[in-house]
């Protein structure tokens, strides 16, 4: 499997990246190089074995439900470029 | 216009926010109404470096669930990116389930009356199992505010990282009818077993419906619209209805329909597309490596088996078998726990014998009353009348003190707080019925001397005449006279 231009660019804008032609055509190497080594890794034999969903082979931690978290609002929105009211601003989203 | 029939395919996808205390993956507080942004810590504003952490009772949740519908629980199962962006998803990802979800298949009875839209009305209910195919953990987005911020958006993350329990039917609904069946079964269910408030103004239970439809008879799925947030069952069989014409319409004018998601407006009565279905829906969904694989062990499943309450489907069969109640009723009187709850309350106090005239006047009278002053049975409200005080006029209609007329002017009193209870009613309202065979009878007599026409029409083979003559001996007794007595006595003399 290789990608195309029209297929970088797809992911591209899937990913709100915006390449310019120069760099789509590196970014379509770069890919492809990646798309190689996974070949490779596709190229073993697994019949038999279960997929990891983890690098590591432990098992989800859990948390009991308890609330530990207080209101700090105002030391996030001191960072944040623009609020209103409480709420965080952005440009407008239109659906 | 084609002759064809069409025949509507519904599935439902529903969004119930757990009950829990505290986020599906951070410590911030759930809870509804609080300023903007003043629960949204760290993790769910997605600042770098920050780790989720499982909430242990959302996982009991969806265990909970499972059980309640016979699902498979899976021993392990993964979280995933779902991958798109907007301004209230700040990770620019929402943590799901995608390939393992933690509860597969399983399924509910619905019962849909047929022919109207009045859940309940008539008899004539049909039984129908739903299947499930998964149930998955995942966490809500935040609210944008569309309002004038100078031409901004507004965003308020409390509602991000709010535990959610997607559950997804099979496409096995046929009608509107039965998909708000369907969604009011597992509505009352989710309360039933504790894991979700149910409250859909503030949006607890919010429902999206994939509607098509197709040539009756034909194998193949139409392509499907999905109607989104649908958060009340009048809207959703609103917006079924507009849909279902709608394509029909399309079709039978020449047009394809288009895989789309579409929006209902209640105000218009009308559902208008949003956006197709292209790679704005390609989430490239993968596992969150923030996430180890979820492992749930038959222990933890027997523990929290153990600490369900008695199911919908359990309860309706030993009211069925313990009380002999009829299949109708039975469903009934467990659709909701509170009602369920009221009738055995009441029960308790009656007397078991009483059964069948507990569930007449909880599905009767108390329904009716609590429907006609715009209450429900539901978590959160008060019945009125408290199921001891029901039992008390009950007492009192069986050992014959009420006539069921009486009974009723008895549950009135009370109902609006007259008296504190059925005998303090009768009391001062001097309500005893008239059981005393021998002052019954000397009335009969009167009323027999005074009416020699009716008792010759009755000689004469005409019933009518009969009961123009128990009216007017229970109106000499001003409806105090036991009807059946009245009816017995006459009788025996009429044929003397």
């Amino acid at each position: 499997m290789s990608l195309n231009q029209e297929g970088v660019g797809r992911i591209a804008r899937l990913a709100r990246i915006e390449l310019s032609a120069a760099e789509s055509a590196a970014t379509q190497d770069q890919l492809n190089d990646i798309l190689g080594f996974i070949a490779r890794l596709q190229a073993v034999d697994t019949t038999g074995i279960e997929p990891m969903a983890h690098a590591v082979d432990v098992v989800q931690r859990l948390r009991p439900d308890f609330i530990t978290e207080t209101d700090r609002r105002a030391d996030f929105q001191a960072i944040a470029p623009e609020v209103e009211g409480g709420l965080y601003l952005v440009p407008k989203v239109i659906e | 216009m084609s002759a064809t029939k069409w025949e509507v395919v519904i599935g439902l996808e529903t969004h119930t926010q757990l009950k829990t205390q505290s986020k599906i993956f951070s410590g911030s507080s759930v809870a509804f109404g609080a300023p903007p942004n003043a629960q949204a810590n760290a993790v769910d504003i997605a600042l770098p470096g920050m780790l989720p952490v499982l909430n242990r009772e959302a996982v009991v949740c969806a265990i909970k669930l499972g059980l309640a519908v016979g699902g498979k629980i899976a021993p392990r199962s993964i979280f995933a990116r779902k991958n798109y962006f907007y301004p209230d998803l700040p990770k620019g990802y929402q943590i799901s389930q995608f390939e393992t979800p933690v509860v597969s298949g399983g399924g509910l009875s619905i019962k849909v009356s047929e022919g109207t839209h009045r859940a309940g009305a008539g008899n004539t209910a049909i039984e129908k199992f739903i299947n499930l195919t998964r149930a998955h953990l995942e966490e809500d987005a935040g609210k944008s505010l569309h309002e004038d911020f100078h031409g901004k958006t507004g965003i308020d993350l409390n509602r991000a990282g709010i535990p959610l329990l997607e559950i997804v039917s099979e496409p096995d609904m046929r009608s509107s009818n039965e998909a708000v069946a369907y969604a009011k079964a597992l509505h009352a269910l989710v309360q039933w077993i504790g894991i979700c408030d149910g409250n859909m103004q503030e949006g607890s239970f919010r429902c999206d419906a994939n509607v098509s439809v197709r040539p009756l008879g034909q194998k193949e799925f139409g392509t499907r619209r999905e109607i989104k947030n649908l958060n009340s069952f009048r809207f959703m069989q609103q917006a079924i209805d507009f849909e279902v014409q709608w394509q029909i319409n399309e079709i039978e004018e020449g047009r394809a329909i288009q895989q789309a998601t579409v929006l209902f407006n209640s105000d218009t009565g009308e559902t208008r597309a949003m956006r197709s279905k292209e790679d704005a829906h390609d989430y490239r969904y993968f596992p969150d490596p923030d996430l180890l694989p979820l492992e749930i062990t038959p222990a933890w499943i027997a523990k929290v088996k153990a600490s369900l309450p008695e199911l919908p489907g359990a309860m309706k069969a030993r009211f069925e078998s313990d009380y002999g109640l009829s299949a109708y009723d039975a469903a009934t009187l467990s659709a909701s726990r509170e009602m369920a709850d009221y009738f055995e309350e009441t029960l308790t106090a009656a007397g078991r014998e009483n059964a069948k005239l507990c569930a007449n006047w909880v599905m009767g009278e108390v329904a009716g009353r609590l429907n006609k002053d715009g209450m429900e049975m539901t978590a959160g409200h008060t019945v009125p009348l408290a199921p001891t005080l029901l039992a008390g006029i009950i007492r009192r209609i069986t050992d014959n003190t009420l006539s069921n007329k009486m009974a009723r002017e008895v549950f009135d009193a009370l109902w609006v707080g007259e008296g504190k209870d059925a005998d303090a009613v009768i009391a001062a309202r001097g309500l005893t019925q008239v059981t005393d065979s021998g002052a019954i009878e000397s009335v009969i007599d009167q009323v027999l001397a005074a009416n020699a026409k009716s008792v010759e029409e009755f000689r004469a083979g005409k019933d009518k005449a009969f009961n123009a003559l128990v009216g007017q001996v229970m109106k000499a007794t001003k409806g105090k006279a036991d009807p059946q007595q009245v009816n017995d006595l006459l009788r025996k003399k009429l044929e003397a």
